[in-house]
Protein backbone atom coordinates (compact mmCIF):
# COMPACT_ATOMS: atom_id res chain seq x y z
CA UNK A 1 0.00 0.00 0.00
CA UNK A 2 3.25 2.46 0.79
CA UNK A 3 4.69 1.51 -2.40
CA UNK A 4 1.07 2.40 -4.36
CA UNK A 5 0.89 5.46 -2.28
CA UNK A 6 4.61 6.60 -3.47
CA UNK A 7 3.68 5.52 -6.86
CA UNK A 8 0.58 7.70 -6.85
CA UNK A 9 1.50 10.61 -5.48
CA UNK A 10 5.34 11.47 -5.57
CA UNK A 11 5.33 9.71 -9.34
CA UNK A 12 2.88 11.63 -10.24
CA UNK A 13 4.43 15.28 -9.28
CA UNK A 14 7.86 13.91 -10.55
CA UNK A 15 5.76 13.07 -13.93
CA UNK A 16 3.75 16.51 -14.26
CA UNK A 17 7.25 17.97 -13.25
CA UNK A 18 9.30 16.36 -16.07
CA UNK A 19 6.47 16.11 -18.72
CA UNK A 20 5.16 20.00 -17.96
CA UNK A 21 9.19 21.35 -17.54
CA UNK A 22 8.13 24.50 -20.03
CA UNK A 23 5.14 25.55 -17.32
CA UNK A 24 7.26 28.55 -16.24
CA UNK A 25 4.96 31.51 -14.94
CA UNK A 26 5.96 33.05 -18.09
CA UNK A 27 4.15 30.61 -20.21
CA UNK A 28 1.93 29.59 -17.43
CA UNK A 29 0.54 33.15 -17.23
CA UNK A 30 -0.79 33.43 -20.85
CA UNK A 31 -1.65 29.78 -21.20
CA UNK A 32 -3.54 28.79 -18.31
CA UNK A 33 -4.67 31.87 -16.88
CA UNK A 34 -4.71 34.62 -19.62
CA UNK A 35 -6.49 32.38 -22.27
CA UNK A 36 -9.28 31.32 -19.74
CA UNK A 37 -9.41 35.09 -18.58
CA UNK A 38 -9.97 36.16 -22.14
CA UNK A 39 -12.72 33.30 -22.98
CA UNK A 40 -14.32 34.18 -19.98
CA UNK A 41 -14.62 37.84 -21.18
CA UNK A 42 -15.34 37.36 -24.52
CA UNK A 43 -18.87 34.66 -23.86
CA UNK A 44 -20.11 36.89 -21.11
CA UNK A 45 -19.25 39.75 -23.77
CA UNK A 46 -21.41 38.40 -26.25
CA UNK A 47 -24.05 36.71 -24.00
CA UNK A 48 -24.54 40.73 -23.04
CA UNK A 49 -24.42 41.29 -26.85
CA UNK A 50 -26.77 38.48 -27.87
CA UNK A 51 -29.00 39.73 -24.67
CA UNK A 52 -29.29 35.68 -24.39
CA UNK A 53 -29.16 34.93 -20.87
CA UNK A 54 -27.78 37.00 -17.56
CA UNK A 55 -24.23 37.74 -17.02
CA UNK A 56 -23.49 35.27 -14.15
CA UNK A 57 -24.99 32.72 -16.23
CA UNK A 58 -21.73 33.23 -18.59
CA UNK A 59 -19.05 33.81 -15.41
CA UNK A 60 -20.82 30.14 -13.92
CA UNK A 61 -20.55 28.21 -17.09
CA UNK A 62 -17.38 29.79 -18.39
CA UNK A 63 -15.24 29.71 -14.88
CA UNK A 64 -16.54 26.09 -14.35
CA UNK A 65 -15.92 24.79 -17.95
CA UNK A 66 -11.97 26.31 -18.34
CA UNK A 67 -10.74 23.30 -16.08
CA UNK A 68 -11.13 21.71 -18.83
CA UNK A 69 -7.70 23.05 -20.46
CA UNK A 70 -6.11 21.32 -17.84
CA UNK A 71 -8.20 18.20 -16.98
CA UNK A 72 -8.51 17.61 -21.14
CA UNK A 73 -5.30 18.74 -22.64
CA UNK A 74 -3.07 17.74 -19.47
CA UNK A 75 -4.39 14.44 -18.87
CA UNK A 76 -3.68 13.79 -22.93
CA UNK A 77 0.04 15.13 -22.53
CA UNK A 78 0.84 13.03 -19.79
CA UNK A 79 0.45 9.99 -21.31
CA UNK A 80 1.03 11.28 -25.57
CA UNK A 81 3.89 13.28 -24.23
CA UNK A 82 5.51 9.92 -22.79
CA UNK A 83 5.34 8.41 -25.94
CA UNK A 84 6.74 11.50 -27.82
CA UNK A 85 9.31 11.84 -25.61
CA UNK A 86 10.35 8.14 -26.00
CA UNK A 87 10.08 7.31 -22.09
CA UNK A 88 7.36 5.69 -22.61
CA UNK A 89 8.55 2.06 -23.37
CA UNK A 90 10.44 2.54 -20.01
CA UNK A 91 7.63 3.44 -17.71
CA UNK A 92 6.01 0.49 -18.71
CA UNK A 93 8.72 -2.05 -18.29
CA UNK A 94 8.70 -0.81 -14.76
CA UNK A 95 7.26 -3.71 -12.12
CA UNK A 96 4.96 -0.18 -10.80
CA UNK A 97 1.17 -0.22 -10.08
CA UNK A 98 -0.56 0.49 -13.69
CA UNK A 99 -3.59 1.93 -11.57
CA UNK A 100 -1.05 4.36 -9.32
CA UNK A 101 0.83 4.80 -12.22
CA UNK A 102 -2.26 6.00 -14.21
CA UNK A 103 -4.47 7.75 -11.57
CA UNK A 104 -1.54 9.52 -10.03
CA UNK A 105 -1.09 11.68 -13.11
CA UNK A 106 -4.54 12.72 -12.39
CA UNK A 107 -3.90 14.39 -9.43
CA UNK A 108 -1.48 17.20 -10.08
CA UNK A 109 -3.57 18.13 -13.29
CA UNK A 110 -6.85 18.03 -10.88
CA UNK A 111 -4.99 20.62 -8.48
CA UNK A 112 -3.71 22.58 -11.46
CA UNK A 113 -7.70 22.55 -13.17
CA UNK A 114 -9.20 23.57 -9.89
CA UNK A 115 -6.65 26.58 -9.56
CA UNK A 116 -7.54 27.55 -13.02
CA UNK A 117 -11.16 27.41 -12.17
CA UNK A 118 -10.80 29.15 -8.70
CA UNK A 119 -8.94 32.16 -10.76
CA UNK A 120 -11.50 32.16 -13.56
CA UNK A 121 -14.29 32.79 -10.80
CA UNK A 122 -12.07 35.60 -9.12
CA UNK A 123 -11.88 37.36 -12.20
CA UNK A 124 -15.32 37.31 -12.85
CA UNK A 125 -15.82 39.10 -9.74
CA UNK A 126 -12.85 41.41 -9.98
CA UNK A 127 -13.77 42.20 -13.83
CA UNK A 128 -17.35 41.59 -14.15
CA UNK A 129 -18.90 41.87 -11.59
CA UNK A 130 -20.13 38.41 -10.32
CA UNK A 131 -20.94 38.22 -6.34
CA UNK A 132 -21.96 34.81 -5.23
CA UNK A 133 -23.30 35.51 -1.60
CA UNK A 134 -20.21 34.65 1.01
CA UNK A 135 -22.43 31.62 2.33
CA UNK A 136 -22.79 29.87 -1.36
CA UNK A 137 -18.75 29.76 -1.81
CA UNK A 138 -18.26 26.45 0.23
CA UNK A 139 -20.59 24.89 -1.56
CA UNK A 140 -19.76 26.50 -5.46
CA UNK A 141 -16.01 25.20 -4.30
CA UNK A 142 -17.25 21.90 -3.44
CA UNK A 143 -19.23 21.63 -6.88
CA UNK A 144 -16.48 23.20 -8.75
CA UNK A 145 -14.28 20.18 -7.14
CA UNK A 146 -16.57 17.09 -8.14
CA UNK A 147 -16.82 18.58 -11.44
CA UNK A 148 -12.98 19.21 -12.16
CA UNK A 149 -12.71 15.22 -10.98
CA UNK A 150 -14.91 14.37 -13.62
CA UNK A 151 -13.04 16.54 -16.30
CA UNK A 152 -9.81 14.99 -15.41
CA UNK A 153 -11.71 11.36 -15.71
CA UNK A 154 -12.97 12.33 -19.15
CA UNK A 155 -9.15 13.40 -19.34
CA UNK A 156 -8.08 10.09 -18.51
CA UNK A 157 -9.87 8.40 -20.72
CA UNK A 158 -8.39 11.08 -23.86
CA UNK A 159 -5.57 10.48 -22.88
CA UNK A 160 -5.26 6.93 -22.80
CA UNK A 161 -6.21 6.93 -26.96
CA UNK A 162 -2.51 8.56 -26.96
CA UNK A 163 -0.93 5.44 -26.48
CA UNK A 164 -2.07 5.11 -30.29
CA UNK A 165 -3.81 7.36 -31.75
CA UNK A 166 -1.15 9.22 -33.78
CA UNK A 167 -2.27 12.89 -33.43
CA UNK A 168 -4.24 12.92 -30.00
CA UNK A 169 -4.33 16.58 -29.50
CA UNK A 170 -6.55 16.62 -32.66
CA UNK A 171 -9.04 14.56 -30.32
CA UNK A 172 -8.18 16.50 -27.19
CA UNK A 173 -9.09 20.23 -29.18
CA UNK A 174 -12.60 18.41 -30.46
CA UNK A 175 -13.20 17.47 -26.80
CA UNK A 176 -12.61 21.16 -25.83
CA UNK A 177 -14.92 22.36 -28.15
CA UNK A 178 -17.54 19.95 -27.76
CA UNK A 179 -17.67 20.23 -24.23
CA UNK A 180 -18.11 24.12 -24.80
CA UNK A 181 -20.94 23.39 -27.10
CA UNK A 182 -23.09 20.79 -25.98
CA UNK A 183 -22.40 21.06 -21.90
CA UNK A 184 -24.86 24.15 -21.45
CA UNK A 185 -21.59 26.30 -20.82
CA UNK A 186 -22.81 29.43 -23.00
CA UNK A 187 -26.30 27.58 -24.51
CA UNK A 188 -28.78 26.21 -21.85
CA UNK A 189 -29.64 22.37 -22.63
CA UNK A 190 -33.20 23.30 -22.79
CA UNK A 191 -32.12 25.29 -26.21
CA UNK A 192 -30.32 22.95 -27.59
CA UNK A 193 -31.90 19.99 -29.60
CA UNK A 194 -32.94 17.19 -27.97
CA UNK A 195 -29.75 14.35 -29.19
CA UNK A 196 -27.35 17.60 -28.05
CA UNK A 197 -28.88 18.06 -24.49
CA UNK A 198 -28.69 14.23 -24.21
CA UNK A 199 -25.12 13.94 -25.28
CA UNK A 200 -24.28 16.83 -23.30
CA UNK A 201 -26.02 14.69 -19.87
CA UNK A 202 -23.26 12.04 -20.58
CA UNK A 203 -20.57 14.22 -20.36
CA UNK A 204 -18.60 15.87 -17.39
CA UNK A 205 -19.59 19.04 -16.73
CA UNK A 206 -23.08 19.35 -17.88
CA UNK A 207 -24.35 18.30 -14.28
CA UNK A 208 -21.86 20.68 -12.35
CA UNK A 209 -22.50 23.86 -14.37
CA UNK A 210 -26.07 23.04 -13.70
CA UNK A 211 -25.46 22.90 -9.95
CA UNK A 212 -22.88 25.58 -9.46
CA UNK A 213 -25.36 28.01 -11.01
CA UNK A 214 -28.16 27.12 -8.67
CA UNK A 215 -25.69 27.85 -5.72
CA UNK A 216 -24.29 31.12 -7.06
CA UNK A 217 -28.14 32.15 -6.82
CA UNK A 218 -28.69 31.15 -3.67
CA UNK A 219 -30.04 27.45 -3.09
CA UNK A 220 -28.10 25.41 -1.09
CA UNK A 221 -25.97 22.82 -1.68
CA UNK A 222 -28.68 19.73 -0.48
CA UNK A 223 -31.04 21.45 -3.12
CA UNK A 224 -28.19 20.13 -5.78
CA UNK A 225 -27.29 16.70 -4.53
CA UNK A 226 -28.77 14.68 -7.05
CA UNK A 227 -26.80 16.86 -9.65
CA UNK A 228 -23.46 16.54 -7.24
CA UNK A 229 -24.17 13.04 -7.09
CA UNK A 230 -24.47 12.31 -11.01
CA UNK A 231 -21.49 14.81 -11.70
CA UNK A 232 -19.76 12.33 -9.15
CA UNK A 233 -20.37 9.21 -10.90
CA UNK A 234 -19.83 10.26 -14.21
CA UNK A 235 -16.10 11.03 -13.22
CA UNK A 236 -15.99 7.54 -11.73
CA UNK A 237 -16.98 5.78 -14.82
CA UNK A 238 -15.11 8.06 -16.98
CA UNK A 239 -11.41 7.21 -14.82
CA UNK A 240 -12.57 3.69 -15.04
CA UNK A 241 -13.08 3.20 -18.81
CA UNK A 242 -9.78 5.45 -19.04
CA UNK A 243 -8.07 2.77 -16.91
CA UNK A 244 -9.38 -0.13 -18.59
CA UNK A 245 -8.49 1.19 -22.05
CA UNK A 246 -5.03 2.21 -21.09
CA UNK A 247 -4.54 -1.37 -20.16
CA UNK A 248 -6.07 -2.94 -23.31
CA UNK A 249 -4.40 -0.29 -25.22
CA UNK A 250 -1.11 -1.13 -23.19
CA UNK A 251 -1.33 -5.18 -24.24
CA UNK A 252 -2.74 -4.60 -27.59
CA UNK A 253 0.66 -2.50 -28.21
CA UNK A 254 2.48 -4.94 -26.52
CA UNK A 255 1.04 -7.47 -28.40
CA UNK A 256 1.64 -5.92 -31.38
CA UNK A 257 4.75 -4.62 -30.90
CA UNK A 258 3.95 -0.76 -31.58
CA UNK A 259 4.56 1.07 -28.05
CA UNK A 260 6.47 3.82 -29.12
CA UNK A 261 5.61 3.97 -32.78
CA UNK A 262 3.83 6.31 -34.72
CA UNK B 1 10.98 38.35 -59.66
CA UNK B 2 12.54 35.31 -57.95
CA UNK B 3 11.88 36.25 -54.56
CA UNK B 4 8.10 36.30 -55.98
CA UNK B 5 9.10 32.55 -57.33
CA UNK B 6 10.06 31.65 -53.69
CA UNK B 7 7.00 33.19 -52.00
CA UNK B 8 4.67 31.39 -54.65
CA UNK B 9 6.21 27.91 -54.40
CA UNK B 10 6.86 28.05 -50.66
CA UNK B 11 3.30 29.20 -50.24
CA UNK B 12 1.81 26.09 -52.57
CA UNK B 13 3.79 23.93 -50.69
CA UNK B 14 2.35 24.30 -47.65
CA UNK B 15 -0.96 25.23 -48.35
CA UNK B 16 -0.92 21.79 -49.64
CA UNK B 17 1.02 20.22 -46.70
CA UNK B 18 -1.38 22.21 -44.08
CA UNK B 19 -4.28 20.83 -46.16
CA UNK B 20 -3.16 17.29 -45.75
CA UNK B 21 -2.61 17.56 -41.58
CA UNK B 22 -5.43 16.55 -39.64
CA UNK B 23 -4.47 19.70 -36.82
CA UNK B 24 -3.49 22.39 -39.34
CA UNK B 25 -5.99 21.25 -42.25
CA UNK B 26 -9.15 19.91 -40.96
CA UNK B 27 -9.15 21.29 -37.01
CA UNK B 28 -9.05 24.41 -38.30
CA UNK B 29 -12.11 24.45 -40.50
CA UNK B 30 -13.52 22.09 -37.53
CA UNK B 31 -12.67 24.45 -34.88
CA UNK B 32 -14.29 28.15 -35.61
CA UNK B 33 -17.85 25.88 -36.28
CA UNK B 34 -17.82 25.16 -33.14
CA UNK B 35 -17.38 28.53 -31.69
CA UNK B 36 -20.12 29.87 -34.81
CA UNK B 37 -22.46 27.05 -33.54
CA UNK B 38 -22.47 28.77 -29.84
CA UNK B 39 -22.83 32.39 -31.42
CA UNK B 40 -25.99 31.15 -33.28
CA UNK B 41 -27.65 29.53 -30.68
CA UNK B 42 -26.76 32.40 -28.30
CA UNK B 43 -28.03 34.44 -30.76
CA UNK B 44 -30.41 32.93 -31.83
CA UNK B 45 -32.44 32.84 -28.38
CA UNK B 46 -31.50 36.20 -27.46
CA UNK B 47 -32.28 38.84 -30.59
CA UNK B 48 -34.03 36.00 -32.29
CA UNK B 49 -33.26 35.00 -36.29
CA UNK B 50 -33.27 38.33 -37.82
CA UNK B 51 -29.66 38.77 -36.69
CA UNK B 52 -27.74 36.13 -37.51
CA UNK B 53 -26.45 37.15 -41.31
CA UNK B 54 -23.71 39.36 -39.83
CA UNK B 55 -23.29 36.80 -37.13
CA UNK B 56 -22.48 34.23 -39.50
CA UNK B 57 -20.51 36.23 -41.38
CA UNK B 58 -17.87 37.79 -38.32
CA UNK B 59 -17.70 33.87 -37.23
CA UNK B 60 -16.75 32.59 -40.59
CA UNK B 61 -13.99 35.34 -40.67
CA UNK B 62 -12.60 34.64 -37.26
CA UNK B 63 -11.66 31.27 -38.76
CA UNK B 64 -8.94 32.58 -40.51
CA UNK B 65 -7.22 33.84 -37.35
CA UNK B 66 -7.88 30.72 -35.74
CA UNK B 67 -6.66 29.10 -38.29
CA UNK B 68 -2.89 31.13 -38.27
CA UNK B 69 -2.59 31.62 -34.92
CA UNK B 70 -0.79 28.36 -33.76
CA UNK B 71 0.62 27.29 -36.94
CA UNK B 72 2.58 30.52 -37.34
CA UNK B 73 2.95 30.99 -33.56
CA UNK B 74 5.28 27.79 -33.41
CA UNK B 75 6.41 27.90 -37.14
CA UNK B 76 9.84 28.80 -36.46
CA UNK B 77 10.09 25.61 -33.38
CA UNK B 78 8.57 23.28 -35.85
CA UNK B 79 11.30 23.89 -37.92
CA UNK B 80 14.09 23.34 -35.31
CA UNK B 81 12.51 20.11 -34.09
CA UNK B 82 12.71 18.96 -37.70
CA UNK B 83 16.08 20.47 -37.24
CA UNK B 84 15.91 22.38 -40.56
CA UNK B 85 15.93 25.53 -38.96
CA UNK B 86 19.84 26.06 -39.71
CA UNK B 87 19.46 25.12 -43.29
CA UNK B 88 16.97 27.13 -44.12
CA UNK B 89 19.13 30.52 -42.26
CA UNK B 90 21.97 29.55 -44.45
CA UNK B 91 20.15 29.51 -47.55
CA UNK B 92 20.90 31.63 -49.85
CA UNK B 93 17.50 33.66 -49.70
CA UNK B 94 16.19 36.02 -47.30
CA UNK B 95 14.55 33.96 -44.35
CA UNK B 96 11.76 36.01 -44.28
CA UNK B 97 10.67 34.38 -48.08
CA UNK B 98 10.46 31.45 -46.15
CA UNK B 99 8.84 32.27 -43.20
CA UNK B 100 6.11 34.59 -45.08
CA UNK B 101 4.40 31.75 -47.16
CA UNK B 102 4.18 29.47 -43.98
CA UNK B 103 1.59 32.14 -42.11
CA UNK B 104 0.10 32.95 -45.35
CA UNK B 105 -0.23 29.39 -46.21
CA UNK B 106 -2.19 29.60 -42.67
CA UNK B 107 -4.27 32.11 -42.87
CA UNK B 108 -5.15 30.72 -46.93
CA UNK B 109 -6.46 27.41 -45.04
CA UNK B 110 -8.29 30.11 -43.01
CA UNK B 111 -10.74 30.81 -46.50
CA UNK B 112 -11.77 26.94 -45.87
CA UNK B 113 -13.48 27.96 -42.66
CA UNK B 114 -14.77 31.09 -44.59
CA UNK B 115 -16.55 28.81 -46.82
CA UNK B 116 -16.96 25.82 -44.48
CA UNK B 117 -18.79 28.39 -41.48
CA UNK B 118 -21.11 30.32 -44.10
CA UNK B 119 -22.15 26.56 -45.75
CA UNK B 120 -22.62 25.47 -41.99
CA UNK B 121 -24.18 28.39 -41.42
CA UNK B 122 -27.18 28.20 -44.51
CA UNK B 123 -27.80 24.63 -44.19
CA UNK B 124 -28.05 24.11 -40.72
CA UNK B 125 -28.95 27.37 -39.46
CA UNK B 126 -30.69 28.91 -42.84
CA UNK B 127 -28.45 32.32 -42.53
CA UNK B 128 -28.30 33.76 -45.98
CA UNK B 129 -25.37 36.07 -46.18
CA UNK B 130 -26.44 39.21 -48.98
CA UNK B 131 -22.96 40.77 -50.39
CA UNK B 132 -23.79 43.99 -51.96
CA UNK B 133 -20.49 44.71 -53.70
CA UNK B 134 -18.84 41.36 -54.25
CA UNK B 135 -15.82 42.77 -55.77
CA UNK B 136 -14.64 44.54 -52.34
CA UNK B 137 -15.97 41.67 -50.20
CA UNK B 138 -13.43 39.36 -52.08
CA UNK B 139 -11.05 42.10 -51.78
CA UNK B 140 -11.83 42.63 -48.12
CA UNK B 141 -11.32 38.75 -47.80
CA UNK B 142 -7.91 38.87 -49.57
CA UNK B 143 -6.46 42.01 -47.38
CA UNK B 144 -7.44 40.27 -44.10
CA UNK B 145 -5.72 37.38 -45.02
CA UNK B 146 -2.22 39.07 -45.97
CA UNK B 147 -3.11 40.75 -43.01
CA UNK B 148 -3.64 38.06 -40.80
CA UNK B 149 -0.87 36.38 -42.64
CA UNK B 150 1.68 39.27 -41.45
CA UNK B 151 0.51 39.42 -37.99
CA UNK B 152 1.45 35.90 -37.74
CA UNK B 153 4.43 36.55 -39.54
CA UNK B 154 5.83 39.12 -36.70
CA UNK B 155 4.95 36.36 -34.20
CA UNK B 156 6.75 33.84 -35.44
CA UNK B 157 9.50 36.05 -35.51
CA UNK B 158 8.76 37.43 -32.04
CA UNK B 159 7.97 34.10 -29.79
CA UNK B 160 11.29 31.96 -31.38
CA UNK B 161 12.69 31.64 -28.10
CA UNK B 162 10.10 30.27 -26.36
CA UNK B 163 9.86 26.46 -26.40
CA UNK B 164 6.38 26.33 -26.50
CA UNK B 165 5.40 28.99 -28.95
CA UNK B 166 2.50 27.34 -30.00
CA UNK B 167 1.10 28.08 -26.37
CA UNK B 168 1.34 31.67 -26.51
CA UNK B 169 -0.10 31.67 -30.61
CA UNK B 170 -3.74 29.28 -28.96
CA UNK B 171 -3.60 31.77 -25.88
CA UNK B 172 -3.68 34.54 -28.20
CA UNK B 173 -6.58 33.42 -29.84
CA UNK B 174 -9.44 35.07 -27.59
CA UNK B 175 -7.81 37.96 -27.37
CA UNK B 176 -7.40 38.98 -30.93
CA UNK B 177 -11.26 37.61 -31.82
CA UNK B 178 -12.46 40.59 -28.29
CA UNK B 179 -9.83 43.05 -29.27
CA UNK B 180 -10.57 43.35 -33.21
CA UNK B 181 -14.56 43.18 -32.78
CA UNK B 182 -15.35 40.22 -35.17
CA UNK B 183 -18.73 38.99 -32.99
CA UNK B 184 -18.56 41.50 -30.00
CA UNK B 185 -18.35 45.41 -30.99
CA UNK B 186 -15.59 47.47 -29.60
CA UNK B 187 -17.99 49.79 -28.11
CA UNK B 188 -18.64 47.07 -25.79
CA UNK B 189 -15.16 47.13 -24.56
CA UNK B 190 -13.78 49.19 -21.85
CA UNK B 191 -11.92 53.05 -23.64
CA UNK B 192 -8.32 51.73 -23.14
CA UNK B 193 -8.93 49.02 -25.25
CA UNK B 194 -9.47 51.23 -28.55
CA UNK B 195 -6.29 51.75 -29.73
CA UNK B 196 -5.22 47.89 -29.47
CA UNK B 197 -8.26 47.39 -31.80
CA UNK B 198 -7.50 50.17 -34.37
CA UNK B 199 -3.59 49.01 -34.18
CA UNK B 200 -4.51 45.78 -35.61
CA UNK B 201 -5.22 44.79 -39.33
CA UNK B 202 -7.73 42.73 -38.79
CA UNK B 203 -10.12 44.89 -37.29
CA UNK B 204 -10.25 47.02 -40.33
CA UNK B 205 -10.66 43.59 -42.54
CA UNK B 206 -13.48 43.01 -40.67
CA UNK B 207 -14.40 46.38 -41.39
CA UNK B 208 -14.42 46.42 -44.88
CA UNK B 209 -15.79 42.74 -44.98
CA UNK B 210 -18.84 43.90 -43.26
CA UNK B 211 -19.30 47.06 -45.08
CA UNK B 212 -18.29 45.50 -48.62
CA UNK B 213 -21.51 42.55 -47.59
CA UNK B 214 -24.28 45.26 -45.78
CA UNK B 215 -23.29 48.31 -47.41
CA UNK B 216 -20.87 51.38 -47.32
CA UNK B 217 -17.41 52.72 -48.02
CA UNK B 218 -15.03 49.74 -47.69
CA UNK B 219 -12.02 51.38 -49.06
CA UNK B 220 -10.68 52.98 -46.37
CA UNK B 221 -11.26 50.37 -44.43
CA UNK B 222 -9.56 48.00 -46.50
CA UNK B 223 -6.78 50.41 -47.53
CA UNK B 224 -5.92 50.47 -43.66
CA UNK B 225 -6.07 46.87 -43.67
CA UNK B 226 -3.32 46.48 -46.04
CA UNK B 227 -1.65 49.19 -45.18
CA UNK B 228 -0.80 47.60 -41.63
CA UNK B 229 -0.22 44.41 -43.26
CA UNK B 230 3.02 46.58 -44.72
CA UNK B 231 3.78 47.26 -41.22
CA UNK B 232 4.02 44.36 -39.61
CA UNK B 233 5.82 42.80 -42.08
CA UNK B 234 8.25 45.56 -42.21
CA UNK B 235 8.78 44.96 -38.34
CA UNK B 236 8.89 41.80 -38.35
CA UNK B 237 11.52 41.65 -41.51
CA UNK B 238 13.70 44.05 -38.81
CA UNK B 239 13.17 41.56 -35.55
CA UNK B 240 13.86 38.71 -37.66
CA UNK B 241 17.29 40.45 -37.89
CA UNK B 242 18.00 40.98 -34.40
CA UNK B 243 17.18 37.21 -33.70
CA UNK B 244 19.04 36.18 -36.09
CA UNK B 245 22.05 38.05 -35.56
CA UNK B 246 22.11 37.34 -31.47
CA UNK B 247 21.21 33.48 -32.32
CA UNK B 248 24.13 33.54 -34.31
CA UNK B 249 26.57 35.72 -31.80
CA UNK B 250 25.72 32.99 -28.84
CA UNK B 251 25.22 30.42 -30.86
CA UNK B 252 21.44 29.58 -29.63
CA UNK B 253 19.91 28.95 -33.06
CA UNK B 254 19.20 25.07 -32.59
CA UNK B 255 18.28 25.83 -29.04
CA UNK B 256 15.51 26.95 -27.09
Amino acid sequence: MTNWLRVFFVGGVIAYRGLFNWIRPAMYIPTMLGSPLFQLIFFTKLGQYAHAQSRDFYIVGNSVQVCAMSSVYGMTMSVANERQFGTLGPLLASPANRAAVFLGRGLPVLMNGLLVSVFTFAAGALFLGFRPGLASVPALAAIVLVTVTSCTGFGMLLGSVGLRAKDVFFAANLAYVLMLLFCGVNIPLDVLPGWMSLVGRCLPLTHGIAAAREVAAGAPLSQVAGLVWTEAGIAVAYAAAGFVFFRYLERASRRSAVLDAY
Amino acid sequence: MRSLRVLGLAWLLHVKMMSRSAFDGAMAVIWPLFYATVAFFMFRTGHGSSSLGPIGLAAAVMGIWTATSVPASSALQRERWSGTLELLVVAPRHLALILLPITLAASTIGLYCVAGTLLWARVLFGIHVTIIHPLFFVLGLVGTVLTIAALGFLMAVSFVGSRRAWAIGAALEYPIWLVCGFLVPVSLLPGWAHPFSWALGPTWGMRAIREAAYGGAPLGSLLLCVGLAGVYLALGVLVLRVVLDSARKRATLSLA
